[in-house]
């Protein structure tokens, strides 16, 4: 009863007929595929990706009417004061679902797949960050013409707005590698849905829903200093224009941006490198 | 030619672990090489190293030539790789998952796609190309997988388990997969904690445990090395099947063992025939009725149990290096239910 043993060895009139390439793919090549399979992976999935909109949409509808009327805005209307905050706060929303997208691609074993190619290591994870852009962008989009669906009005030039704008999209592009990092960390997305525990501080401790002046002082000073307020404010203040924005705000646009991109500027230099260097060989 | 991979003395420690304990291993060129061993034994930890996934703390390792500690770009051109879980994405087609794959690898978007219709050929996945991913079998995305690893045309493909946690039916249609890859001239690596897996596949076996081969050689000399031959009995009535192994004991050179569900007797001898003739007569003698006996070798099973003296599929897995960890955990466990 000796089982026969059907081991195969190579048949030399066969082979895989498939050629190889010369040279490796360079790194926007990568950038792009990681990115492209990356905004597909979520805008295929519209369950997920159309109820966070719908779930975008309905706590605008909350805060606008539930909340709003019990809130102060310095003599401008609740909607007008509400939807740059909104749009702001999307930056960190989008940030969590980056961390989330992250961590899967990590449990799936798509980062392993990507890493044993003969592609760049930082063109990996940028693709990753140009992806959660765009889906960021996507969301801040909808945001906006749901606000305005809303009543929120603004008699601002075209150019502060598209200034807003572009705040808005290079401060999720500049948050995204802090939350890919943690992601990364969090090594899987339930871990990684703990993330929250991060950004709900800092979304409701700023001046995105609320002005901050409405807070106990030593909330205050965090609520009035943070990144994501200097964001919204920035935001709040281009839609505004300069003379609201130093009366209800305090300071003028160009202020807050300043300080906007300064915090920017610190997260990609401080959590790019640690991203990128978590795609290196353990 | 150098030996499609080579490794001298890995070590690799994960804090309290040592996933890897001085591993030697050369794997030829023209065949397929398995590394069979329990959960932990560090399999997982092995085939990461020759991905280029991982660094080891000592020892060296060349894949086809190539330094891998010193050039892993070269060797990154040299493999494909498949890892445990399915790593494809569900929101694209099949021919997008291998388009994109293969322009990662350097093709062109022309020479991509031409890959992409010969590895969907291949692997008999050309009528739902165009069919999103997350409508497949875990087969299909097993073989998709597969096909993946297979776009840039590697030297070595690196299977990590790739049948671990599919229904029969679909291994029995992934190992036809890679039997045919085989036969077409590609060298593979494969681990599996499957020990018909690897009697199935490959044509040189190592088997390691604790971080080190512990034995090498084609599944037969494996088999002859650990096994005495096995007279193997069936018994047709399970309330009869104390008393075969009462009368069958005394033949064996070990204790019979002895499997209930399927009143099998597995008695290991050391003369063979002559023994299955005795076993024969005896149960005739006793008048009890069996509905299969037979004289075979030893399964890789028992030589695992003769090398180590513990069965193969028992171990806690403390390989906590990689990201399907948990998964693979709960994936074995669902086996062993």
């Amino acid at each position: 009863m000796t089982t026969a043993n059907p081991t195969v060895t190579a048949d030399p009139t066969r082979t895989l007929d498939l050629p190889r390439p010369t040279r490796p793919a360079g790194a926007l090549t990568t950038a792009l595929g990681v990115a492209r399979r990356t905004v597909l992976r979520n805008i295929r999935n519209p369950q997920v990706f159309v109820l966070g909109m719908v779930q975008g949409a309905m706590f605008l509808l909350i805060f606008r009417y539930v909340f709003g009327g019990a809130i102060t805005t310095n003599g401008i209307r609740y909607v007008d004061f509400l939807v740059p905050g909104f749009v702001g706060t999307g930056v960190l929303f989008a940030g969590m679902t980056s961390s989330i997208g992250a961590a899967e691609d990590l449990k799936e074993g798509f980062f392993d797949r990507l890493r044993s190619l003969p592609v760049p290591r930082i063109a990996i994870v940028s693709g990753r960050v140009v992806a959660d852009t765009i889906l960021a962008t996507i969301g801040l989009t909808v945001t906006t013409v749901v606000g305005f669906a809303m009543g929120f009005r603004t008699s601002a030039p075209l150019g502060s707005l598209l200034l807003a704008v572009a705040l808005c999209v290079f401060a999720a592009f500049a948050f995204t590698w802090m939350f890919v990092l943690l992601g990364i960390m969090a090594g899987n997305p339930q871990a990684a849905q703990g993330i929250g525990i991060l950004v709900f501080p800092l979304t409701f401790v700023s001046s995105a829903f609320v002005p901050v002046e409405s807070m106990p002082g030593w909330m205050q000073a965090f609520a009035s200093n943070q990144p994501l307020t200097m964001i919204v404010n920035a935001t709040r203040a281009f839609t505004l224009g300069d003379v609201d924005a130093v009366r209800v705000l305090g300071h003028p646009a160009s202020y807050f941006a300043v300080r906007s991109l300064f915090w920017c500027a610190l997260f990609i230099v401080v959590f790019a490198p640690l991203a990128a260097r978590r795609y290196q060989r353990g | 030619m150098p030996p499609i991979l080579e490794a001298r003395g890995l070590t690799k420690r994960f804090k309290t672990t040592q996933a890897l304990a001085g591993l030697d291993l050369t794997a030829d060129r023209g065949q397929v090489t398995a590394i069979l061993g329990p959960n932990g034994a560090g399999k997982t930890t092995f085939i990461r190293m020759v991905a280029t996934l991982l660094l080891p703390d000592e020892g060296t390792l060349t894949v086809a030539g190539i330094d891998a500690i010193k050039e892993p770009d070269k060797v990154r051109r040299a493999i494909g790789l498949a890892g445990q879980s399915a790593a494809v994405e569900g929101a694209m087609s099949g021919r997008e998952n291998l388009v994109l794959v293969g322009r990662l690898f350097g093709h062109d978007t022309r020479q991509a796609k031409a890959s992409a219709e010969v590895v969907l050929d291949l692997l008999d996945l050309t009528e739902s190309a165009d069919r999103l991913v997350r409508t497949y079998s875990g087969g299909m995305r097993r073989k998709l997988d597969l096909g993946a690893s297979l776009v840039g045309a590697p030297e070595l493909l690196l299977l990590d388990e790739p049948t671990t946690g599919l229904d029969p039916r679909s291994r029995n249609d992934l190992w036809d997969a890679i039997r045919s890859l085989v036969a077409a001239g590609t060298d593979v690596l494969l681990t599996t904690q499957y020990l018909d897996e690897a009697d199935q596949l490959a044509a040189r076996i190592a088997i390691i445990d604790q971080g080190k081969v512990i034995a090498e050689g084609t599944p037969d000399e494996l088999k002859s090395k650990a096994g005495n031959d096995v007279v193997e009995v069936h018994v047709a009535d399970a309330s009869e099947l104390d008393r075969a192994i009462a009368a069958l004991a005394p033949l064996g050179c070990e204790r019979p063992r002895v499997d209930r569900p399927t009143r099998s007797i597995a008695v290991p001898v050391e003369r063979g025939s002559a023994q299955l003739l005795e076993a024969v007569r005896l149960l005739d003698g006793l008048n009890l009725a069996v509905s299969d006996i037979g004289l075979r070798r030893a399964t890789l099973d028992e030589v695992f149990l003769a090398l180590t003296g513990r069965p193969a599929e028992s171990e806690p897995d403390p390989e906590a290096d990689g990201s399907a960890t948990t998964d693979k955990r709960r994936r074995s466990r669902r086996a062993a239910a």
